[in-house]
């Protein structure tokens, strides 16, 4: 059995296993803290910085930063929320997308946060970036447009040797997603399936197979992001 | 080629962790490195083509296609701008006949930008083919191209003759000057390589680490983190094998110290890296040194050697059972933020150079996932001076919260560009009497991710709890328009070596490139003011230093100089999207005869 340790979040006492990070030992306690680049089961990255929380006043990423005894976390404030709502604004005018047309609507992790966090008229220039979708793949649909860098297809999907099937290409604003040419090419279905997803957008989409979700019964047609941390647990 | 290749592997052992090392020298082999080359090397590392690629694509000085086979990368610091990098950068095009990105007809010049190359005290610079070019003129830039053409190799382009000190030495002969006007314990050319390894031998790796307690020192690379500290938990930390890179890849724009010290007392650092080895029981050490800094390869190969044979370095260092330890020299290939230190640990496992997560700190878990301690070139040349003369001599340098010394790097407008080792306690005006810099409008201190201050603070004390500074110092003088010249040019910098990774830096710095560009277009209101105002404070929640300082030189310019804002926004108007529909259109209303619709026409 791990050492128990307990926190604070948001004047919450809490208590989790040592060792588990933020993101997971608040869920735990039915604390939901947003995050979009994580995604459980897949080494975290803390890119996206939604989950930034503050640590006894430091910013940290909740999903890399393992609880300690004594920690004071904040993380539902005006400040912190405003954060995440630019940050959800820069990804909406750094990309192209337009939800009534994405496949993944409904189920898109990046919609729901936007509507849980009720973004209306981004603060920031729509970039309308040139960006190209690629079809090439008998399997998979990779389009540019919607996505948001995560990085979740580079961490989460190898082959059978442990070799990434997706990188990074560039750096900076030109950083784009690369797709393996030669292991793409022996793609099967299942890591196809897993590939759509592990993405939280409409980035990676299977093909000959869609909107198979009827519109009332996708992800977040009726609760919001987040709900289900939420509900009252019966833990104790 | 591809024998070629296969030789670049098996010299690496195939090891996928040398990736940088490899990528280095197929490009050195081939010129570039093309798909081929990938496949090949992909497929013997066993690795994916992508993994290959997402480190070969990160990094400026690599090619995926033929770049020329002369690569010029002109310098496009700030203090090229203000040396007339402009004219130059015309020069190269005119006489090359291919603008700057391009490769000429023929396939012999390429022309390139580059961030800083450390050469701030010579500029105009430029690297052709890794020879470092300084001081250029539009009329020397075409004699070089002239002399391109006509066949020469890129050594004999060189018609200054060698700079001093190991510049001139056979291994380097480059034209560079030191420029070194102020000496102090650490630049002190009387260095006994191995006293202070000597001294050691008989201390326990504790008293090592207590002594550097005792001195204060502080990280000189820009963080100030107390270094004794960072050797404590390095060699408290778990772990058979521990390793001590050295951080020799300055980045900032504006600083060019490590530069003279690799070239006149690599000694004295190799001392310092092996005596933080037996402090902390690592065995390894990297240098890992900026690519830009690759004409000074081979004195530093040969200095490593020399300090081999006599027996500082390797194993049983001088006949000390159990103290083991070697260097490798680690090169980057172009990227600002290998520079911070997780970044740079990530480079030399042959990675993209970005950032980790933290904790956990590279003390518990650095280079391959091992203990490591990371330090600054400056750091370790003075922990050898602290170990010979004690801790407590090296505390009546400086003040109290800041002891020892500082290498600066002093550019701009001033007489007497260069480096000086000063101790910390020196006011911004003291040092500008001492370069020599007359009418002074700004000092841009700690480079771009440091601070732009005005004649007003020009009292404010160099020191970690005032300015604190990696080192550089940039004068702006009078005649400069500071929007134009510096900060547009320093926000540039931050939207090209941005890694990507976080949100807010990847896009706000592209965003508020477009605020600044729009002001100085004369499109901005007072919004526009309000806006970056009120988006740099985003720019804390990012990972890494270059992230959270990304938006400093627009933040930093905006509080202390904000006239200039205010000057160049339009008063009248409240709103102006920046966009013009006039010019947008002028092309196509040309096409089809129309007059374009302006306010003056719009009820004719």
């Amino acid at each position: 059995m791990n050492k128990i340790v307990h926190f604070t979040v948001d004047g919450t006492e809490c208590k989790a296993e040592k060792g588990q990070y933020i993101l997971a030992a608040a869920r735990a306690n039915g604390i939901w803290i947003p995050s979009l680049c994580n995604m459980k089961g897949i080494r975290p990255h803390g890119s996206c910085r939604i989950c930034n929380v503050r640590v006894n006043g430091r910013p940290m990423t909740a999903c890399t930063t393992p609880v300690a005894e004594g920690m004071t976390i904040e993380s539902n404030t005006e400040e912190l929320n405003d954060l995440r709502k630019s940050i959800l604004e820069l990804l909406f005018v750094e990309g192209n997308h337009f939800c009534p047309a994405c496949e993944r609507s409904g189920n898109c992790e990046l919609q729901a946060l936007v509507y849980r966090f009720q973004v209306q008229v981004p603060r920031f220039a729509f970039q309308f970036p040139v960006r190209t979708l690629d079809a090439s793949n008998p399997k998979l649909i990779k389009d540019h447009n919607r996505c948001i860098l995560c990085k979740r297809c580079i961490r989460g999907i190898k082959d059978q040797q442990g070799r990434s099937l997706f990188a990074f290409k560039r750096r900076g604003h030109k950083v784009e997603i690369n797709l393996d040419p030669e292991l793409a090419g022996s793609l099967t279905d299942e890591l196809a399936q897993k590939a759509m997803d592990t993405c939280p957008v409409g980035s990676l989409i299977r093909k000959e197979k869609g909107f198979d979700v009827p519109i009332g019964k996708r992800t977040y047609d009726k609760n919001p992001i987040g709900s289900e941390v939420e509900q009252p647990t019966v833990n104790e | 080629m591809k024998a070629s290749v296969q030789k670049v592997l098996d010299r690496y052992k195939k090891d996928p962790t040398r990736l940088m090392d490899i990528l280095i020298d197929t490009q050195s082999e081939v010129g570039y490195v093309p798909d081929d080359a990938v496949v090949q090397i992909a497929g013997s590392l066993g690795i994916s083509r992508v993994d290959v690629e997402q480190t070969l694509s990160f990094y400026h000085f690599f090619n995926r296609k033929p770049a020329g086979e002369f690569q010029v990368y002109l310098n496009n610091s700030v203090v090229a701008g203000l040396y007339g990098r402009r004219r130059i950068a015309e020069a190269f095009e005119e006489a090359a006949g291919c603008k700057f990105g391009q490769v000429s007809d023929d396939g012999l010049i390429g022309l390139y930008d580059t961030s800083c190359i450390g050469m701030n005290d010579q500029e105009p610079a430029a690297l052709i083919n890794n020879v470092v070019f300084t001081r250029l003129t539009p009329f020397r830039v075409r004699e070089i191209i002239r002399d391109i053409k006509a066949g020469k190799k890129v050594e004999d382009l060189v018609v200054e003759g060698v700079g001093d000190g190991e510049n001139a030495g056979k291994l380097v002969r480059s034209m560079v000057q030191n420029n070194i006007r102020k000496i102090g314990p650490v630049l002190d050319p009387n260095h006994e390589p191995g006293e202070a390894l000597k001294k050691i031998a008989g201390m326990t790796p504790e008293q090592v680490i207590q002594e550097i307690k005792l001195s204060n020192i502080r990280g000189r690379g820009g963080a100030g983190f107390p270094t004794g500290l960072k050797w404590e938990f390095c060699r408290k930390a778990h772990g058979t094998q521990k390793y001590i890179l050295c951080n020799a890849d300055e980045g900032e724009p504006g600083t060019f110290k490590d530069r003279v010290i690799l070239t006149q007392l690599p000694r004295l650092l190799f001392e310092g890296m092996a005596l933080a080895g037996y402090a902390v029981g690592a065995t390894e050490g990297i240098l890992y040194v900026r690519y830009e800094y690759k004409y000074l390869q081979r004195h530093l190969e040969n200095v490593l050697a020399e300090t081999r044979k006599k027996k500082l370095l390797g194993k049983k260092i001088l006949g000390k059972e159990g103290f083991d330890f070697d260097i490798r020299i680690q090169f980057g290939a172009g990227a600002y933020v290998c520079g911070e230190e997780s970044a740079l640990i990530e480079s030399a496992e042959g990675k993209r150079g970005e950032p980790r997560a933290r904790p956990p700190f590279p003390v518990e878990s650095g280079y391959l996932g091992c203990p490591t301690v990371v330090n600054n070139v400056e750091t370790l040349c003075s922990a050898v001076k602290i170990i010979l003369n004690g801790g407590d001599w090296y505390k009546s340098f400086g003040t109290k919260d800041s002891t020892g010394t500082k290498v600066l790097s002093v550019s701009g407008d001033c007489k007497h560009p260069g480096i000086y080792e000063v101790e910390w306690g020196f006011s911004v005006n003291d040092i500008l009497d001492m370069v020599g810099a007359d009418e002074p409008q700004a000092v841009q201190v700690g480079g771009p991710s440091g601070t732009l201050i005005g004649p007003d603070e020009f009292d404010r004390i160099l020191c970690y709890s005032d300015l604190s500074t990696g080192g550089s110092l940039i004068i702006i003088g009078k005649q400069r328009d500071l929007l134009r010249d510096v900060v547009m040019n320093f926000t540039d910098f931050f939207v090209e070596e941005s890694c990507g990774s976080c949100v807010p830096c990847r896009c706000l710095t592209v965003l508020i490139r477009q605020k600044l560009k729009k002001i100085l277009d004369g499109h901005g209101v007072k919004q526009d003011i309000e806006d970056m105002a009120a988006w740099g404070p985003l720019m804390k929640f990012n990972r890494c230093g270059l992230g959270q300082t990304a938006a400093n030189p627009v933040l930093s310019s905006m509080k202390n100089f904000r006239n200039l804002y205010e000057d160049k926004i339009q008063k009248d108007r409240s709103f102006d999207c920046g966009f013009n529909l006039q010019a947008a259109v002028a092309e196509s209303c040309w096409a089809v005869h129309r007059k374009p619709i302006t306010e003056e026409n719009d009820h004719e």
